[in-house]
């Protein structure tokens, strides 16, 4: 049984998730990250009792599929209204980091 | 003679019409309340005096002229800083996004804009919505009117201090696993979360998008049927909203419960629940059965498994939505861009959200990575479904079910933010709810030692009709929801 493993979850692991998560981490935070997510998963071990055998899962409470709306032109934002927003921008256009 | 910021806003919307009351006298009677109060209590991060003074003397000049006079013409409402108002600031008390200013309104706002209500301020609440007492705010704590010393709950703290505070008689709150429900216990007002569908998400800032609703925080039943019936309505916008016909709810309170049955869920009365707490909630039945209720104890086997199920849930959704907040198009971004974009965007969440928001996204991440995908967010989908057929076969044979909404008194700011398993076992009674998609509200029902008790009213899917009715009768024959807070 799963559940009877102390730790769920390693430092190192958790170094690898917040990277793909795209969150830097302070070395304390690590640290008490650890110590507190292993508490969490260790009470999410709780849904391993429940028989879920042939249990289909449910992604959303109503039955609704593919909802969609005419294929109507309507007015859009004024074009420096997107750009309002942005810390960083150049002429009309969003300024990002280096990619490559 | 009451003042003028004491009125309901079924009261205050009758004197406008009659013009027995301006808008702007009724509206600086507001402010002065906000001045005196906000120090104390700290329910807001924005105000707009200016712009809602400014709309109230239109709102004058309109009535004067007009003969139809809309439903909300001249009711101050505060809206949960996590809904989009266009052209004032939504922070969602984020660091993240302390300087955004929408583009847009959200759907609900544009109702309420359309019915005449005056937006007045935006409330503070826990940073993304994910917290229980709103001391994850970006902008520090709210406290609890009753004793400053408490948290007010959370996530919408704000809203619900603020409308008991007095400080605004509508206020909008969103609930993703009870932010609606454990505010308005905390400090005990009227809360409803919906079922899920029937009010628009399209402008609230997804958390957790297949649990959340927006839903009223107000101070007595009728109030919350008025605000309910605003912002209710299908909105093509939101691919999950529901098409339903608009119904006027303030017309279907009525005040008669005979017949009507009341399950007890016996998992809301377990050992984690305060004794003065149960204590309350079976005065609170025993009165509903001397007005003409039936009720009988029932069970809801899965509810062991309900809050483990909806925090993984929860943060699976919420490292996906979050994943939006790049510090490209919005959002905070430092000032050097030191690196490569991956480490660029890795520095920028780190210093824009808090801890509580970075936890949630790296154990949502987590439970959706290869690996751990079957084993925790697959396998908490599949307990939802068994905690939905539960509620189907009770609700079979119950109208409504009936329990506390918190299992605990409101505790001291700092007493527990430290440790968050213990913060999300006090969730256990209102995910359930959430998960299911069904209808909830919280009511006053009672005190202990000055600190108000809600009582929990889950009503069946579209249903809100019965939890108003029974809410309402049990309002009309109390006197909780007339008790206020000294500030």
């Amino acid at each position: 049984m799963k559940s009877n493993v102390k730790n769920q979850i390693s430092r190192e692991e958790i170094e690898h998730i917040a990277w793909l998560a795209h969150i830097e981490l302070t070395e304390e935070e690590k640290e008490v990250f650890t110590e507190q997510f292993n508490r969490i998963l260790g009470f999410f071990k709780k849904i391993d009792e429940a028989n879920t055998e042939r249990v289909p899962p449910t992604y959303h409470v109503l039955d609704l599929v593919n909802i969609q709306r005419a294929d109507e032109v309507e007015e859009s934002l004024p074009k420096d209204e997107p750009l309002k927003n942005a810390p960083k921008k150049e002429e009309r256009f969003f300024k990002s980091p280096r990619i490559v | 003679m009451p003042k003028l910021y004491e009125l309901t806003a079924t009261e205050a919307a009758s004197k406008i019409r009659s013009q027995d009351l301006t808008v702007e006298e009724y509206l600086l009677s507001i402010f002065d309340r906000i001045n005196e109060t906000e120090d104390k209590v700290h329910a807001f991060v924005t105000l707009i005096k200016d712009q809602a003074i400014e709309k109230a003397k239109e709102t004058d000049k309109n009535i004067r002229k007009l003969k139809k006079i809309r439903l909300l013409a001249g009711i101050p409402i505060a809206i949960k800083d996590v809904i989009c108002t266009r052209g004032v600031h939504t922070t969602c008390s984020s660091g993240m996004l302390k300087d955004y200013v929408p583009p847009y309104d959200a759907t609900v706002v544009e109702k309420l804009s359309n019915e005449g209500a005056i937006i007045i301020g935006k409330t503070n609440m826990d940073e993304y919505a994910m917290g229980t007492t709103t001391e994850t705010s970006f902008f520090g704590a709210t406290r609890n009117p009753w004793n400053l010393e408490k948290v007010p709950g959370g996530s919408s703290g704000g809203s619900a201090a603020a409308v008991i505070a007095e400080e605004a008689p509508l206020a909008l709150g969103s609930d993703t696993g009870g932010s609606i429900r454990c505010p308005a216990s905390y400090c005990s007002d009227v809360g409803l979360k919906p079922t899920y569908g029937l009010v628009s998400r399209y402008g609230l800032i997804s958390y957790a998008n297949s649990l959340e609703q927006i839903g009223p925080l107000t101070r007595n039943v009728e109030d919350c049927a008025l605000l309910f019936s605003v912002i209710s309505g299908h909105d093509c916008r939101d691919s999950t909203s529901v098409n339903l016909l608009p119904k006027d709810y303030t017309a279907l309170l009525k005040k008669e419960v005979k017949e009507l049955r009341i399950g007890v869920p016996q998992e809301f009365f377990s050992d984690g629940v305060e004794e003065n707490v149960k204590k309350a909630i079976w005065k609170a039945i025993g009165k509903l059965e001397s007005l003409g209720c039936t009720y009988d104890e029932v069970s809801l086997p899965s509810m062991s498994y309900a809050l483990a199920a909806y925090y993984i849930v929860a943060m699976s959704e919420a490292s996906s939505n979050l994943a939006r907040y790049d510090g490209l198009r919005y959002g905070f971004r430092k000032e050097q861009d030191e690196g490569d974009w991956a480490t660029v965007y890795a520095k920028d969440r780190k210093d824009g959200f808090g801890t509580e928001v970075r936890r949630r996204i790296i154990l949502g991440t987590y439970a959706l990575s290869a690996g751990y995908y079957d084993q925790y967010y697959l396998k908490a989908l599949k307990v939802r479904t068994i905690l939905r057929r539960d509620f189907e076969k009770v609700f079979r044979n119950f109208d409504v079910l009936v329990g506390p909404t918190m299992p605990l008194l409101p505790f001291n700011i700092g007493e527990k933010i430290g440790d968050p398993l213990t913060l999300y076992m006090c969730d256990i009674l209102t995910v359930p709810a959430n998960l299911t998609g069904y209808p909830a509200m919280s009511m006053p029902c009672g005190f202990h030692d000055g600190l108000p008790i809600g009582l929990q009213i889950i009503g069946r899917p579209f249903d809100e009709e019965t939890i108003l009715r029974i809410a309402y009768t049990y309002e009309q024959n109390t006197n909780h929801h007339l008790r206020k807070p000294s500030l």
